[in-house]
């Protein structure tokens, strides 16, 4: 059982949580997550460890509530339980000290990138930071990023705030001028919006990290669930990522696969009409 | 009672195991084996004719005392027959039921040349399960050593361990990854074949002797074997094998392809397939199509078929003759309308539009000469290829080791397969470390796991002889 500290919403469906997890307080690095599960019999589902405080023994969790596990975990109050924490899993990011660094993060994947840009800023380096949300309330995390990045853009798809359209707008001028144009990008985000971004950085041939996203069960390679294809060979999310060169990553595979579960209904059969008729008779 | 003769003995057939019905066991997860009535076990046990240089001992790989333990449950002294038992074998509920036995004690009993052999491991699980419910439960031993021991993985190798080290007086806190005990025991074989309330047993066993077990704790993650080895008088790692291999055919990541891990996980460990709203969730079909010829395989199709699939279909590359699963596995496989399709290989995954699986093409196949495994070889016919209409596949064809606790332990030897290199008592590169079971073997079984875990435990309790305790209580 592990003690929920603190639990704020700071955007529509989107809460700052602070557990209790010692261990993984002392052992994780940014890039990892941990396999958090409610109550007993409910999903084990990965969250990316947003921040950590040693000494206090604490992680911060920033969970967007967008289904039945993670709707179930947001609504667990201060003083609360969570049954099941475990981690630090996944591969740290690798930080290094390579300049300019455009961070560009998406809706609740602003919360995964957030641990990535604050190493690398800390690290040594220049870091632009690029964030985008359907709207102004969906845009996070803006003083927290602000604080430590060179400059930060925003866009929004309504243009309720900063500039409408997509986080490409911004990076494209980046990339386009030579002066500002950086040694790397890291994006994290809705799947389309990786892909956009790695589509964009491969024309300017800029190297360009990913952070994937896809299913998992145990986060230890144990069940194969997480697999990915890059540069034409299945990886594991959980041990072998979650960060990947974007330039490498099949999207349309991971888009398809992390669909799975919604096509389905209650008994696991396929929504699909003609199967559905078969089954029938 | 007066002892039989030798003839008497011989004239006596072979105990029938109660079942349930294949056609109502094959809709529901509840065990397939109904167990020995006492009177069908001292029957059974009066067939074993005590042969001098007892056969059978040599093939069980922890030489189980068998006709010692026999005699006694021919004599209805199930009490003795639980004490012998329990000298060499720490989960004898649990081997009882899933050995191999037609390949190890029941394989070589002299019975078996001429008719049946002695029903071994169903006397294992009588007598495990009688015990179970009339004798009293350990109690931790009075006099305690101080010394601690971490024990990293709750499979058979890692509460084998912890049992034996327990009972020698030493502090056993066991490091588990998941959420539940048990490791493969618990995520791997479905309740149809060992039922979980047997290892809860076992665990609560081990509770009882005063090992502490601690879920959520990934050894080389959470913490590292060498902060164990630091804060531990000795470490014992047993986290299994782990990564599933796949089929390397095309289309193996289209929606509904599963290895038979996260199949089973899904099932076992969290429970999917019960309907519970908001747990985890499984698709189903109509067809679903195993690939692989192990126990995993039939554990895979057997839970599909109850998962209810109209069509469970087990392709293998061989033929039956070269089955590497239990023969009683197969057997209540095919008793339950399992489709058996053998010499079929796949050669790719088709998906519809949607990207969900919708058919394999397959090749038939030959045996041709035996390769190194002995068994002989399968070779492709030509033009043979076919599709075969499906909705699901699960892909059962072993694991490789898992690297996440030994990449983060540099210290550790490991061979060329990335297991973990021990010596005679199961010590590792680093002192005071130990390991065994599927991380030292590969893909083994449970009994050998179990094997590595007691002699690991001697072995730490040597190591720990002329020390002095880190921490005194
Ligand atoms: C390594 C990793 C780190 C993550 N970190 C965070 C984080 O810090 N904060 C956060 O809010 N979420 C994070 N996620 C995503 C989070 O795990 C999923 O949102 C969650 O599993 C959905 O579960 P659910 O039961 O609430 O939703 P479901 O009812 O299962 O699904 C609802 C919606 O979420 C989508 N979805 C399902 N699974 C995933 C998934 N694994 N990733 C993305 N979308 C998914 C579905 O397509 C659907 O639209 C992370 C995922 C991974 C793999
Ligand atoms: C589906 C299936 C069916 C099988 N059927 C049979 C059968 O009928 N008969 C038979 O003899 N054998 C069978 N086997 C093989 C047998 O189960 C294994 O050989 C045996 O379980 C190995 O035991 P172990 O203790 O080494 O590892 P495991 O049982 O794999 O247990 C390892 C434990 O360590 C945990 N762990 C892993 N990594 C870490 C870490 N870093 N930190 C902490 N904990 C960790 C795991 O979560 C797990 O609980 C089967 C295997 C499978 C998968
Ligand atoms: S442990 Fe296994 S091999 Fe040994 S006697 Fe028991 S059933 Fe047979
Ligand atoms: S080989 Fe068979 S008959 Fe002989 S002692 Fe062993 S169990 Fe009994
Ligand atoms: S989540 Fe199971 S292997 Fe990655």
């Amino acid at each position: 059982m592990f003690r929920v500290i603190s639990n704020e919403e700071i955007a529509p469906q989107l809460n700052r949580m602070v557990i209790e997890v010692p261990r993984v307080a002392r052992a994780r690095k940014p890039g990892q997550f941990v396999m958090v599960r409610c109550s007993a019999g409910r999903e084990r589902i990965p969250l990316t460890i947003a921040d950590d405080d040693p000494k206090a023994g604490t992680i911060t969790l920033i969970i967007q509530a967008v289904g039945t596990s993670t709707k179930e975990i947001v609504a667990v109050p201060a003083g609360g339980y969570l049954t099941d924490v475990a981690g630090p899993l996944g591969l740290p990011t690798e930080i290094e000290r390579l300049g300019r660094i455009a961070c560009v993060g998406g809706g609740a994947g602003t919360a995964v990138l957030f641990p990535l840009a604050k190493a690398l800023a800390q690290a040594g380096n220049e870091v632009t930071t690029i964030i985008g949300g359907r709207s102004e309330q969906y845009v996070i995390l803006l003083k927290e990023l602000g604080a430590f990045s060179k400059q930060v853009f925003v866009t929004t798809e309504d243009g309720s705030s900063g500039e409408k359209g997509f986080v490409t707008l911004p990076l494209q001028r980046l990339l386009a001028d030579p002066n500002q144009r950086p040694a790397a990008v890291y994006a994290v985000g809705p799947v389309p919006m990786m892909k956009a971004v790695s589509n964009l950085t491969r024309t300017f041939g800029v190297h360009t990290i990913v952070s994937l996203n896809p299913i998992m069960v145990d986060g230890t390679g144990m069940c194969g669930g997480c697999r990915v294809t890059v540069a034409g060979k299945i990886k594991f999310a959980c041990v072998d990522g979650p960060e990947f060169d974007g330039h490498q990553v099949d999207f349309d595979e991971l888009s398809a696969r992390q669909t799975t579960y919604l096509e389905l209904d209650d008994h696991g059969c396929r929504l699909d009409p003609q199967l559905a008729a078969m089954q029938k008779d | 009672m007066t002892a039989l003769t030798p003839k008497e003995r011989l004239a006596i057939d072979r105990v029938k195991m109660p079942e349930q019905d294949a056609k109502q066991r094959a809709c529901n997860f509840t065990e397939v084996n109904l167990g020995l009535t006492q009177e069908r076990a001292m029957e059974e046990a009066q067939r074993c004719i005590a042969c001098k240089n007892k056969p059978c001992v040599d093939g069980c790989p922890v030489a189980v005392r068998i006709p010692e333990f026999i005699t006694a449950v021919a004599a209805g002294n199930f009490e003795e027959a639980a004490r012998i038992l329990r000298v060499d074998n720490a989960l004898p509920a649990t081997t009882g039921r899933v050995c191999p036995q037609e390949v190890q004690c029941e394989g070589v009993c002299v019975r078996g040349k001429k008719g049946h052999p002695v029903a071994i491991g169903w006397l294992e699980r009588f007598v495990a399960d009688w015990a179970a419910e009339h004798m009293p439960k350990e109690h931790p031993p009075t006099t305690t050593t101080g010394f601690r021991v971490a024990v990293v993985g709750s499979g058979p190798g890692g509460l084998t361990t912890a049992g034996e080290l327990a009972r020698l007086g030493h502090k056993v806190h066991i490091f588990e990854a998941l959420h539940d005990t048990g490791g493969v025991l618990r995520y791997g074989i479905p309740e149809f074949r060992l039922p979980k309330a047997v290892v809860d047993r076992e665990v609560e066993n081990l509770r009882t002797l005063g090992v502490v077990i601690e879920c959520n704790v990934i050894v080389g993650r959470t913490l590292t074997v060498d902060e164990l080895a630091v804060a531990f008088d000795a470490v014992f790692i047993a986290n299994g094998a782990g990564l599933p291999m796949f089929l390397d055919v095309p289309g193996e990541n289209f929606k509904g392809v599963y290895s038979a891990n996260e199949y089973l996980t899904r099932v076992n460990l969290m429970g999917a397939g019960q309907d519970l709203k908001g747990g985890t969730p499984i698709a189903r079909g109509e067809t679903v199509v195993v690939f692989g010829g192990g126990n995993v395989a039939m554990d895979g199709v057997r839970t599909a078929k109850r998962l209810g699939a109209a069509h469970a279909i087990c392709a293998y590359r061989r033929t039956r003759a070269e089955m590497p699963a239990r023969s009683e596995e197969i057997a209540h496989a095919e008793e339950e309308g399992i489709e058996f399709h053998y010499l079929l290989a796949p050669l790719e995954i088709l998906a519809d539009a949607k990207g969900w699986v919708r058919a394999v093409r397959v090749q038939k196949m030959q045996l041709g000469e035996p390769d190194a495994s002995g068994r002989r070889r399968p070779m492709p016919i030509a033009g043979s290829e076919f599709e075969m209409p499906c909705q699901i596949v699960v892909v059962a064809l072993g694991t490789t080791a898992n690297p996440l606790l030994t990449n983060a332990t540099p210290a550790l030897k490991l061979n060329k397969w990335q297991n973990i290199v021990v010596d005679a008592k199961q010590a590792t590169a680093m002192a005071g470390v130990f390991a065994g079971g599927d991380i030292v073997r590969g893909g083994a079984t449970v009994i050998l796991a179990m094997g590595d875990g007691k002699v690991a435990a001697f072995g730490i309790d040597e190591y720990l002889k002329n020390k002095i305790p880190k921490h005194q209580a």
